[in-house]
């Protein structure tokens, strides 16, 4: 038996690409008389557009045209609802502004320059209204969707009863995905009912299908290429107005039109991460017994869309508790639609539950990681499941172990290194592992390579990479014969990139698409090879592109077996997707992470030292990217945890710090070493890999072991995001602070 | 136009003369522009080929070893030069303020942010892209080592990092991972490969392969 590829830290199939700006990324195309486009967007943040004068902009070199309510080309799709009816901002359909920002018309010029000039010549009156952006003002309009309705099991609100109680209100600011590639999009209509788009997503087939909806073409005349893509987290998981808004422009001037958004219009055209205020309340025995939770949580949405997440998903099955209680509510403003944030809801709820714990166990006086494994959940207690496979003790024993746990003072501000506070901190994160449906096609040319494609999406962890891994693996082909193409809506169904899915869902059906080639052939061989008359598919042995006779007397090679029989190339494809196992198991990726800080004692100032975290995630596919994945998730969970606040003006209803110099987030000396350790043991039901999804889960509770060793180093609770060093001030007034 | 200076229109070196005719008639479009603005400016407003002259200023670059005569907008920064007119869309655009280093590329072999200075303002000098960064097929030792370290995840900012992490080791503050962190903290990574980064760079340093 040969190694496998699959748990090997192959280098990506992609990173050449990539180091040589090789890789080309939507705004890199320049179809022949591409134009470009630039946005003006609204400045006030509720109320109606009263004029548009476009003669200045309309008499600037080089402009095409300007597009707005006014003259924009019908969306057919729009018809369908009505206007007022939450079916999210319908760009240019009629002269309402629900939010700052909001696109207000579309400049075409033929240069970049001359549409970013003529944009500041288009003048904009506006009947301004009252508008609302500030969730804590607004809370009397918090209201409940019907798909986050109150949840319980046991007794409502049994914490009150318990000996030890904890209860307190975490707050998490507005935090903006920026991914470094700007968002934008080309479109080309090369027919009234003909769409080339080059776009920024997670999903062809998903963008595909909503242009399908709006503009009533038939779906093979949209073609959607994103081959790479520069970043996302999330927000590239719909269709934005902006692109909508360059679609109408391209069909009016019928030439190609490209438009990329600048950094500060990221914080307002592509969503976010909702502010939120939550309140944990818990109880428990004496000796450490939860007895219940209650966890009440709120979070904004736009006057046009409920956007909903998994806020309070964590809190119903992390802890063995008979008694939960959640309940999650929106508060709409006037501020453009939040979009799931890499870990999304459950990063949030995570802050919250795992902050609430370790508050507790000051309480209680119990370590923070010992009251974890006392009540860990060894069954879903949500569903009444078993986990398809759970190995989160041994995962905080190996996090433990690594940073040292056991060697730390647990009293608060008890240590101290070089003149600094030293705080260690542990949290947990869970992430459901999902299994979707996908098709891919496979393509053994009589040369002996190998071409596998599916509309999958990489905004980064490395997929098609992981993908060689798994069809190596089942066919024997060495892996730099194989190919695997994504990113192309002509490429048969992949699901968006979200929700850790990609390896689990594709993975499985490149597994099966590969298998079925095999079948094809060796049935080939039995029928045409005298040598394989005898045997039967399952008998024959499959190695270095060659099928063997069981006896290991006979080969024949691909190529041969191709060429022989005169064919260019087989070409199989499979659909393939998770069946009964999902109702007879609940099915989760853990994560543990702990973090070692240096708190200033005279300015508060956090610097993380060290942070060692684990996961249980399944077999691991790719040792290397899966590694990167996760420190990734840490870099955003430094964010989230120290820095990342997207500010606004309620005054204005606009985002005073929307860029990068003062929307901080990490860079490389924010960072510490990072050591990343998997489980690495396969779930024998999710998937033929037993793979988990990583992506979230990298995040998912980081912030928690922040500012639980924060707490562990200062003796001063922050419940507030970020930590930054204003919130630590009195760290000098608290010299006997305790819990 | 966006598609007029791709590599393959760009006039082929002229002499001397010609390039003084060049400027003479481009010169006697501004004159002419001085002596009857209300004219000219209204001609502007409907005629392409007349704005386009005097909106335009000629600049000679070297680029990636190929020595360009252009002529651009005095309002194109370096940045937007390389991508949407040369082609050169390897260097990317993360804001276009100087905040994110996504733009990194080597002027005279200094790193700077190509979104910070206007394209007609680096007259004669020596511009490096990661186009040109290796040599033919044979990759930087920088490339190299980000690759095998994983040194990216979406690789939108890579071509920024790894023109800075040249030019990091060039000016000899690739002593420690703690001096990498900090002279290499202009390039933000939001997919959060720092560690990666580092370790490629550290390598690199030890490999003793700083070319
Ligand atoms: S694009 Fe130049 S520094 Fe960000
Ligand atoms: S690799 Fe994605 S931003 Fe650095």
């Amino acid at each position: 038996m040969k190694k496998p590829q699959t748990g090997q830290p192959m280098d990506r199939v992609d990173g050449r690409l990539k180091v040589t700006g090789g890789a080309k990324y939507f705004a890199d195309h320049q179809p022949a008389d591409m134009q470009f486009a630039a946005l003006v967007c609204s400045t006030i943040s509720c109320g109606a557009i009263a004029s548009i004068s476009t003669t200045k902009a309309l008499r600037a070199p080089g402009v095409a045209d300007v597009v707005s309510h006014l003259n924009a080309p019908p969306v057919p799709g729009y018809k369908k609802t009505n206007p007022g009816d939450k079916n999210g901002l319908q760009i240019f359909r009629d002269n309402r502004i629900y939010s700052n920002g909001q696109p207000v018309a579309i400049v075409v010029a033929n240069t970049m320059e001359r549409a970013v000039y003529a944009a500041s010549l288009v003048e904009v009156q506006y009947n301004q209204e009252t508008h609302y952006t500030n969730m804590e003002a607004g809370m009397d309009k918090a209201f409940q969707n019907n798909r986050m309705k109150d949840y319980s099991r046991g007794e409502i609100n049994a914490w009150q009863k318990a000996p030890v109680t904890h209860s307190a209100q975490y707050t998490i600011p507005l935090e903006v995905h920026n991914p470094m590639e700007l968002a934008g999009i080309i479109a080309h209509w090369t027919s009234p009912d003909t769409l080339t788009l080059y776009a920024k997503t997670q999903g062809v087939k998903s963008v595909q299908e909503t242009i399908q909806e709006l503009f009533e073409i038939p779906e093979q005349n949209i073609t959607v290429h994103s081959r790479f893509v520069g970043g996302a987290f999330g927000m590239a998981l719909r269709v934005w107005p902006l692109e909508i808004a360059t679609i109408l422009a391209a069909k009016k001037i019928r030439k190609p039109v490209k438009l990329v958004i600048t950094r500060e219009q990221m914080f307002t055209l592509v969503g976010y991460r909702p502010n939120s205020s939550q309140k944990i309340s818990m109880g428990a025995t004496a000796d450490g017994k939860l007895t219940g939770i209650t966890h009440e949580a709120v979070a904004i949405t736009s006057p046009y869309e409920d956007f909903t997440e998994g806020i309070v998903a964590m809190t119903k099955f992390m802890y063995d508790c008979p008694n939960v209680n959640t309940r999650y509510q929106l508060v709409p403003l006037n501020m453009s639609t939040p979009i799931w944030m890499r870990g999304p809801g459950e990063a949030t709820g995570s802050f919250a539950l795992e902050s609430a714990i370790d508050e507790l166990s000051y309480k209680l006086k119990i370590d923070p990681l010992q009251l974890r494994i006392l009540n860990h959940a060894d069954t879903d207690p949500e569903r009444n499941l078993p986990f398809s496979s759970k190995y989160l003790k041994e995962a905080y024993q190996i996090g433990a172990e690594k940073i040292g746990w056991s060697s730390r003072n647990p009293a608060p501000r008890s240590m101290q290194e070089n003149g600094m506070l030293v705080g260690y901190g542990m949290s947990s994160g869970t992430f459901g592992a999902y299994r979707g449906k996908a098709t891919v096609s496979a393509i053994l040319k009589s040369d002996g390579t190998l071409t596998l494609q599916s509309a999958a999406a990489d905004i980064g962890p490395g997929t098609a990479t992981a993908m060689v891994q798994i069809a190596a693996d089942v066919t024997g082909i060495s892996p730099d014969k194989i190919t695997f193409m994504l990113g192309e809506s002509t490429f048969p169904y992949a699901p968006e990139q979200g929700g850790s899915a990609t390896v689990s869902t594709v993975g499985s059906a490149v597994s099966d698409v590969c298998h079925a080639l095999l079948k094809e052939l060796a049935n080939l061989a039995i029928s045409q090879v005298p040598a394989f008359k005898q045997t039967t598919p399952e008998l024959i042995i499959y190695e270095d592109g060659q099928l063997i006779t069981a006896d290991r007397q006979t080969k024949i090679t691909h190529e041969a077996l191709l060429q022989q029989q005169k064919l260019p190339e087989v070409k199989v494809t499979a659909t393939s997707q998770g069946g009964e196992e999902r109702k007879k198991y609940s099915m989760y990726s853990f994560s543990v992470h702990f973090a070692k800080v240096h708190v200033h004692p005279a300015t508060g100032v956090v610097r993380i030292q060290h942070i060692v975290s684990v996961a249980d995630a399944g077999a691991i596919v790719n040792t290397k990217t899966a590694r990167s994945q996760m420190i990734g998730g840490v870099v955003g969970g430094i964010g989230m945890a120290l820095t990342e606040e997207a500010i606004l003006d309620h005054r204005f209803g606009r985002f005073v710090n929307n860029n990068y110099a003062d929307y901080h987030v990490p860079v490389n000396a924010d960072t510490p070493p990072t050591d990343v350790y998997f489980v690495n043991k396969k779930d024998p039901y999710i998937n033929p890999m037993g793979s988990k999804g990583l992506g979230e889960i990298a995040l998912i509770g980081f912030a928690a072991a922040v500012s639980n060793a924060v707490f562990h180093a200062t003796g001063i609770r922050v419940r507030d995001l970020p930590i930054t060093p204003d919130k630590l001030l009195h760290i000098v007034s608290t010299e006997n602070a305790t819990a | 136009m966006p598609q007029e200076n791709k590599p393959s229109s760009v006039p082929p070196k002229k002499d001397k003369q010609e390039a003084r005719r060049d400027f003479l008639k481009q010169s006697s479009a501004v004159m002419a522009l001085a002596l009857a603005p209300p004219l000219v400016l209204k001609a502007a407003q409907h005629d392409e080929a007349i704005a386009a002259v005097f909106e335009k200023m000629p600049v000679n670059l070297e680029i990636n070893g190929k020595k360009m005569q252009l002529s651009v907008e005095p309002r194109v920064t370096l940045l937007d030069l390389l991508r949407e007119q040369l082609a050169l869309t390897g260097t990317k655009k993360g804001c276009d303020h100087g905040q994110c280093g996504a733009c990194t590329v080597h002027v005279n072999g200094q790193r700077i942010n190509s979104c910070l200075t206007l394209a007609v303002m680096q007259e004669g000098k020596k511009i490096t892209t990661i186009e040109g960064l290796s040599n033919g097929d044979q990759l930087h030792p920088v490339q190299e080592a980000f690759i095998r370290h994983d040194g990216f995840q979406c690789g939108y900012c890579t071509p920024g990092q790894i023109m800075s992490a040249v030019a990091c080791l060039h000016e000899g503050h690739a002593g420690s991972p703690e001096q990498i962190r900090e002279f290499m903290s202009g390039n933000i990574c939001r997919c959060g490969a720092y560690d990666n980064i580092v370790n490629a760079i550290m390598d690199v340093k030890n490999g003793g392969q700083t070319a």
